[in-house]
């Protein structure tokens, strides 16, 4: 390990939503209706560090919190508990005009690119506004920026004119990645940023993905839950389920020798191109309900190795092997 | 009885709006037979989908079917009347949607719903019919089916909605069913218990299933035979092991090529230049030639349908 600290490092962060009982909630609960405030652990105890230059493939499934955790390394959710830090220092410390460039250093882009693009705003306002409004550029060059920029993600500069209803779901997407690429940002959160593409658009902006990595030195954290997807970009893959991280490691070793069950299974359930005629053979029951969790692993009522332990006790995220780290009891009990 | 169940031939389904006329299904014909599994692959705006509501009478204007011919059983469907169609949905052909929160009505319970669908079409009691009902719960793996009777859409999870749609799709026992996406919004693990309880009842009860989908690889682990669609019409079609190992049609090759999974890790993958094109300017040339690397002059002209060694190919220069 070098000594260099990581470009985001985050400790022991929680994310909870509480829902408060209204007015006429708490009236009701004192004439006796079984009322309660509800929490959702969306993040739980999370700690990740990503080092400059690479790209960490979050994956689990929906209500796995992944979402959430990107929202608060973006800084668009603040964490209920836990630290942030970048390039070794708290958030908090980046405030003020000097540390601009390092606030504007992390963007996100969305999931949907029909919704996060205002309909009623012409591209060169949606990918110009912000470094005009940040003093990165001034105004009158804000054109010329702008297509500079969607050249940057293979789009046609003359089209800056037109409203995003205008595009295709591909196009849309570029337009998505332009705007966040507009403040010259050093780390990327890829929000399922390919989910709602076709297969062969879908490799059009994964090549972009990788080509930008290349030529601007980005750092991503590629929120995903296409396993196919994670494996392609990331050099590193954290696995959650609900709120918590079950496991970590390098994207080849993780994927060949997976050590948390739940890791295992979700390999195990994609479907492949070269596995024909298969019987699936699938991992029973639901994901539980976040507002409502299983006590220990959470994982432990759809794991066929639970035992005891799992059900009383959350096993704690530990590495296994080097650079790998896996949060499950099994790993205490002697292999047989 | 023979083992053919359903045949489509030269379908086609245009819509005809102010824009002109768009041909969404073109010239479209293929095969089911009992207790097999068709998958129907293309990405958005092929005409796959349309394809489904073509076979079930469910399109609305502007559009309509203006040639070719869809038999289920020998009986052809185009020319049904509104009443012989309230006797064949439902019944001897059902479909799962996408949504299943579209499917099913948010203030009914699911009871209502079930036995709903089975007298519609049986004259029987309402407990023998609820019988039904839980059986085919039963069927899709649910595990309280009787605490689940009593629920509404809106308790169930997702994965548990599907499989409600899917246990109303097979509660009258259909011939075919047509389902259209239905794992797309749901996560993998779920999605794999789901095509485990579709793959089951198609080999147990020698239901026909036709899988309409984008993902090439759920085709791979589900169906026996496969069409590729694009821009309306079906490019090739084979089984699943020949389309899937030997791709044929430059098209097919290059959807294969551009699954993350085919690709090495951390390479740029392959990509296909260019997007679909408009449905509206679709003369009779092939309409991938834009985006082809095969593309030669006579691609101008309409690429007639070859077949040979049970597959089926549209294309004037394929690969080898």
């Amino acid at each position: 390990m070098n000594a260099a600290p990581a470009l985001l490092e985050l400790r022991n962060v929680s994310k909870r939503f509480e829902r408060r009982l209204d007015f006429a909630g708490r009236l009701a609960r004192r004439l006796g209706a079984n009322l309660r405030e509800t929490t959702v652990h969306a993040v739980d105890d999370v700690s990740l560090s990503v080092r400059e230059g690479e790209v960490v493939g979050l994956v689990g499934e929906s209500g796995c919190g992944k979402s959430t955790l990107g929202r608060v390394v973006a800084r668009i959710l603040e964490p209920s508990g836990g630290e942030r830090l970048w390039r070794g220092r708290p958030y908090a410390q980046y405030e003020g005009g000097d540390s601009r460039s390092e606030r504007l250093a992390v963007q996100m882009i969305f999931q949907d690119p029909f919704a996060s693009l205002n309909p009623r705003h012409r591209i060169v306002d949606i990918v110009g506004e912000a470094p005009v409004v940040h003093g990165l550029i001034p105004r009158r060059e804000r054109d010329a920026f702008v297509a500079r920029t969607l050249e940057r993600v293979g789009m046609d500069a003359t089209l800056m004119r037109r409203f995003p209803h205008q595009f295709s779901g591909g196009q849309r997407s570029r337009i998505g990645i332009a705007r966040a690429l507009a403040v010259n940002p050093r780390f990327l959160v890829c929000d399922e940023a390919v989910a709602a593409l076709d297969v062969s658009i879908q490799a059009q902006v994964l090549n972009l993905f990788i080509r930008l990595r290349e030529d601007l030195k980005l750092t991503y954290l590629f929120i995903s839950h296409d396993l196919g997807v994670i494996r392609h970009v990331s050099d590193r893959v954290v696995v959650m389920y609900l709120g918590r991280v079950v496991e970590s490691g390098p994207t080849a070793q993780l994927y060949a020798q997976p050590n948390h069950p739940y890791t295992a299974a979700l390999i195990e359930e994609v479907p492949r191109i070269d596995a024909r005629h298969r019987s699936y053979v699938p991992i029973r029951g639901e994901i539980p309900s976040p507002l409502a969790p299983p006590t220990g692993c959470h994982f432990n009522p759809r794991c066929p190795h639970a035992f005891e332990r799992c059900r009383a006790e959350v096993p704690a995220l530990r590495e296994v092997a080097p650079g790998r780290f896996s949060a499950c009891h099994l790993n205490d009990v002697p292999r047989t | 009885m023979s083992a053919r169940l359903l045949e489509v031939e030269g379908l086609r389904t245009h819509f005809f709006t102010q824009a002109g006329t768009l041909k969404a299904v073109d010239d479209v014909s293929f095969a089911v037979d009992r207790g097999r599994v068709l998958g129907l692959v293309g990405e958005s705006g092929s005409g796959k989908s349309m394809t489904g509501y073509s076979i079930l009478g469910l399109v609305d204007p502007p559009g309509r079917i203006v040639a070719g011919s869809i038999r289920l059983n020998g009986t052809e469907l185009t020319t049904l009347g509104a009443s012989q169609w309230r006797r064949m949905r439902g019944n001897r052909i059902a479909m799962v949607f996408q949504d299943p929160m579209m499917t099913l009505n948010p203030v009914l319970r699911i009871d209502t719903q079930m036995i709903e669908t089975v007298r519609a079409h049986h004259d029987v009691p309402r407990a023998a019919a609820l019988d039904r009902c839980r059986e085919a719960l039963v069927q899709v793996g649910i595990a309280s089916p009787d605490e689940r009777l009593q629920g509404y859409p809106h308790q169930f999870s997702g994965g548990m909605r599907q499989r409600v749609a899917i246990a109303i799709a097979l509660v009258n026992k259909p011939d075919l069913i047509i389902a259209d996406e239905p794992t797309t919004a749901l996560d993998v693990t779920i999605q794999g218990q789901i095509l485990h309880e579709m793959q089951r009842l198609c080999r147990e009860s020698g239901t026909a299933l036709l899988w309409i989908t984008h993902d090439l690889s759920v085709i791979a682990g589900l169906a026996d035979d496969v069409c590729v669609m694009y821009a309306g019409r079906i490019v090739e079609a084979g089984t699943v092991d020949d389309v899937l190992d030997n791709p044929m049609h430059p098209y097919t090759r290059g959807l294969l090529d551009s699954v993350p999974s085919s690709n090495t890790p951390g390479r740029p993958l392959s990509q296909i230049r260019g997007m679909t094109p408009s449905l509206l300017q679709l003369g009779e040339a092939c309409a991938f030639r834009e985006r082809c690397s095969r593309a030669v002059d006579s691609c101008r002209t309409a690429p007639p349908v070859r077949v040979s060694g049970g597959r089926s190919l549209r294309c004037v220069n394929p690969l080898a």
